[in-house]
């Protein structure tokens, strides 16, 4: 019964001597149970900040956002990590975290001030670092990976923290082909409510149940990959032209870019 | 060498730790202007606890061992303790591999509070004067950096370091200024105090830094792994359901105040607070559970046998310890500079 619920959403970022001027407006997006939903859209659309304001980063100044029943902003921060997982863009270290200890991080709204690390909270570091292929490098420290290994450790973390709904932004940006579509496969088995940002249109298509595409802050499109994928969006939104037709192999739309010569 | 992430490897670690500390603090109360061989310094402490030693030693041997000596290396090992525990967690929770716990204007604010009462009011006290009078103006400051660096009722790490930097300057400013025009006998043993030293060590104020030492490793423990997830950056910290104003204003509160009891009572002793944390880090990484209490007994083992050099180096002075300390510390960093 997760389910993410965001209506009449409007916000500002807090800036002084300036008056706030309104980045996101009017902006109403749900994920349903299990529902695999994508966010596309041009850079500084407001992907990030939209993602922020439905993990409880960013307070909205209008509209609600709500998990299930409960308005998320007045939980605390603790009962959305219990539910919310998130995988960040960026993750800084700068003093030499290993593997494990960045997943088991994970672990940390399910535990009390007081309790030690359990059995049972190194077993899910194990499965996790196992489930993206990365159980080998467990001790290794976390700044020494490769862009793409950095961005599979933070998915084993928000594993780990066995959320109920999953907020990826740009997850496969710094991917190599297999390890996009090997990690997208592995989202979508997962059977969670995932809400995800995009700048591949087609691993979106491929992969998502619904998109959702914004652009200036507003959204000006949603619906099923087909029914959104066109080529008057793509040119209306991203300025480019795009041919688009059915994947040979499957139901969902297949875009090829129209290069100049 | 790095203790892996096996808790065996790590329980054995702290054990040998701790018995190194042991062993040196008993070693360090050999050390001084009078000689006391070891053997019966191993009996004047055996006898003070109870267990019954062989060996002869006159009264004032054991004088010297137990009522002068050991308060001055216990003191000395919780400060060293302290100091690190407090660099640790600073560095984490402003993400800043530089930053020590003189870093929030602690030191200059108790040197304020010292020179004041030392210059104007005397020991109104008694020998507790000093001690308070540097306790209260650290705490001031600590309350002054956390109000400068505030704004729309939130405080950023940046803002922070700016803000502590800014306050010590001004507030250094007043104390080299009431120093300059004061009474020079007074100011001679504030100066004297600022360079940091254990020479005020008695058994009967022995007990408040044990204690703090003790509650601020258990607060910060406490703390871990909201310490982690900040250390990764104000996002992760939310998304793992921390807040991190609320977290950064606990971490700031202990670490001031802890500090603050230990600078009134040992002067301020630099580097051991910035360089220790780097070396627990190598030995056990940065994950911060793991990482204080290995920082708190390095600190000890290396600030009781600092002691033990500035007591004899030009002996029968003692040399202040906060002028070894840096030092040893700068010639650290430019040996890590130039490995
Ligand atoms: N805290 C803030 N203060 C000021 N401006 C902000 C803030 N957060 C975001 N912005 C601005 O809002 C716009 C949208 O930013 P956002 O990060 O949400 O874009 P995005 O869609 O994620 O872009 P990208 O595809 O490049 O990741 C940008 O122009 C950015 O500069
Ligand atoms: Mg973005």
């Amino acid at each position: 019964m997760t389910q993410l619920h965001i209506e009449a959403l409007a916000w500002a970022p807090q800036e002084r001597g300036r008056a706030p001027r309104p980045l996101l407006q009017g902006v109403d997006l749900h994920v349903g149970p299990g529902e695999f939903v994508g966010l596309i859209g041009p850079n500084g659309s407001g992907k990030t900040s939209l993602l922020r304001c439905a993990y409880r980063a960013n307070p909205p100044d209008q509209g609600r956002v709500s998990l299930g029943a409960d308005d998320i902003w007045l939980r605390s921060a603790r009962w959305c990590a219990q539910r919310i997982a998130v995988v960040l863009q960026e993750f800084p270290d700068e003093f030499g975290l290993s593997v494990a200890e960045v997943v088991a991080m994970g672990r940390a709204p399910h535990k009390g001030l007081f309790d030690g690390d359990s059995a049972e909270d190194a077993r899910h570091v194990v499965q996790a670092l196992a489930q993206v292929g990365l159980a080998e490098q467990r001790e290794r420290a976390f700044a020494s990976l490769s862009g793409g290994e950095k961005q599979r450790v933070l998915l084993a973390r928000a594993l780990v923290q066995a959320p109920q709904l999953l907020m990826l932004d740009e997850p496969t940006n710094h991917l190599d082909p297999r390890y996009q579509l090997e990690l997208l496969q592995h989202l979508r088995s997962l059977g969670l409510s995932i809400l995800a940002s995009f700048h591949d249109l087609n691993l979106a298509a491929a992969f998502c149940d619904r998109l959702y595409v914004i652009d200036g802050g507003r959204l000006v499109a949603s619906g099923t990959p087909q029914a959104v994928l066109t080529p008057g969006l793509l040119r209306q939104v991203f300025g480019v032209e795009a041919l688009v037709d059915r994947h040979p192999l499957h139901t969902y739309p297949r875009i090829t870019w129209i290069t100049r010569p | 060498m790095r203790v892996g992430h096996s808790t065996a490897a790590y329980r054995w670690l702290i054990v040998l730790l701790s018995v190194v500390l042991l062993l040196s603090c008993l070693i360090a109360l050999a050390f001084g202007p009078a000689s006391v061989p070891l053997a019966k310094v191993a009996g004047i402490v055996g006898q003070q606890l109870g267990i019954d030693m062989p060996g002869e030693w006159s009264q004032s041997q054991a004088h010297i061992v137990w009522l002068i000596r050991a308060p001055r290396v216990l003191l000395g090992a919780l400060v060293g303790a302290g100091l690190a525990l407090v660099g640790s967690a600073l560095q984490a929770v402003t993400r800043n591999p530089l930053a020590d716990p003189h870093l929030l204007g602690v030191s200059s604010g108790a040197a304020l509070g010292a020179v004041l009462v030392m210059l104007y009011l005397g020991e109104f006290i008694g020998v507790f004067s000093l001690p308070l009078a540097a306790f209260m103006g650290a705490a001031a400051s600590m309350l002054l950096v956390i109000g400068v660096a505030r704004r729309n009722g939130r405080m950023e790490t940046d803002r922070l370091l700016l803000a502590g930097v800014a306050v010590s300057f001004v507030l250094m400013a007043v104390v080299n200024l009431l120093l300059y025009t004061g009474d020079q006998h007074a100011a001679a043993s504030v100066v004297f105090w600022m360079l940091g030293g254990l020479g005020a060590a008695r058994w009967h104020v022995i007990w408040l830094p044990a204690l703090c030492v003790v509650l601020g490793l258990v607060t910060l423990q406490m703390l871990g792994r909201g310490l982690n997830a900040l250390m990764s950056g104000e996002q992760t910290a939310l998304s793992l359901g921390f807040n991190g104003r609320r977290l950064r204003l606990q971490v700031f509160t202990c670490t001031s105040l802890l500090t603050g009891v230990l600078v009134s009572l040992s002067g301020a002793i630099g580097f051991v607070g910035l360089m220790v944390p780097h070396m627990a880090r190598a030995l056990v990484g940065a994950e911060n559970r793991r990482l204080m209490p290995v920082s708190a007994l390095l600190g000890a083992i290396f600030l009781v046998w600092v002691d033990v050099a500035a007591r004899t180096l030009i002996a029968p002075q003692d040399l202040p310890i906060g002028i070894a300390t840096a030092a040893l510390g700068g010639l650290f960093f430019i040996a890590l500079l130039k490995r």
